[in-house]
């Protein structure tokens, strides 16, 4: 009966773990079967960027990607079909160590944007990353949480409306 | 991130967009249900329905309980505490994330192996 027994047959799959830390840190961590070298390859090199941070799934379009990574360098990211439907993402690198970290600023938002700090550490032929995003304030972390539990709300209330016309009464 | 989590939902609400799925919740929303129970109702092998109540799952409108031996489908997750409804979403979007990234670094490990052997031959 458990439905985790079909995942068998596919190879293990490393978890992803999502822990708010403090008032103003969330963290991100998940394990790859790959040297630091590699993993780091594939978060600076725009090409390889471009093939993983927008999943098919997710029904986003990565227009453009421009990555200067390098201390004091910038970085932006448009999606979108067109100019007149799009949302960009822009900052700095403010720290660049090869292999091992990268750390960058998040301006879109305003001031109100984390700095995020993303680690590499080799262990075995495997990478353990963690990605740690500071805010500046806990209102501004309690913000971003709000508008993304808002989102969530609206597609809540979207299902209410279609399991209202299915028929199907509130409880 | 509320614009990243938006989109993914969107995504999520595609889940819906079957209608052995539709009529899942439905059901759901009238009382909770076993696997089996949902299975028999809609005249699907458990295996199908397991499937079917997986995308649901993933998508973040049905959770599922086991309790001995029999997994409880409930409709969800807006029983979940806001902010861990929330991380939650996060955690997923970053999963799909990194499954992809899974694939490209399987591809630059065969294209190094590759290398290694032209530079050594």
């Amino acid at each position: 009966m458990d439905a985790r027994r079909e995942g068998e047959a596919t190879p293990m799959k490393n978890r992803t773990t999502v822990e708010r830390k403090s008032d103003r840190e969330l963290v991100v961590t998940r394990t790859f079967n790959g040297p630091a070298r590699i993993v780091f390859e594939a978060w600076t090199k725009p090409e390889l960027f471009k093939q993983w941070w927008v999943p098919k799934s997710m029904g986003m379009f990565l227009r453009s990607c421009e990555m200067d990574v390098r201390v004091g360098g910038r970085y932006r990211l448009v999606f979108g079909h067109d100019a007149s439907n799009s949302d960009e993402f822009f900052g700095r690198y403010i720290e660049v160590i090869p292999h091992s970290r990268l750390v960058w600023t998040n301006e879109e938002g305003g001031h109100d944007g984390p700095v995020t700090t993303v680690t590499f550490e080799e262990k075995g032929g495997k990478t353990l990353l963690v990605m740690h995003e500071l805010y500046p304030s806990k209102e501004a972390l309690d913000a971003a949480g709000t508008g993304a539990a808002e989102a969530m709300g609206e597609t809540f209330e979207q299902l209410d409306e279609l399991l209202a016309t299915l028929g199907v009464g509130q409880s | 991130m509320v614009q990243y989590l938006r989109t993914h939902l969107d995504a999520s609400f595609a889940a819906l967009s079957d209608a052995t799925r539709r009529g899942v919740l439905e059901q759901l929303g009238r009382a909770d249900a076993s696997i089996t129970e949902l299975a028999e109702k809609f005249h699907m092998t458990l295996t199908g329905m397991k499937k079917h109540v997986g995308v649901l799952e993933q998508a973040g409108l049905v959770t599922t309980e086991k309790v001995g031996r029999v997994r409880t489908c409930k409709l969800g997750p807006r029983r979940l505490e806001e902010e861990a409804a929330w991380i939650e979403s996060y955690r997923q979007l970053w999963d799909l994330r990194f499954d992809e990234l899974d694939k490209v670094i399987e591809e630059l490990k065969r294209k190094e192996k590759v290398d290694g052997r032209k530079k050594r031959g």
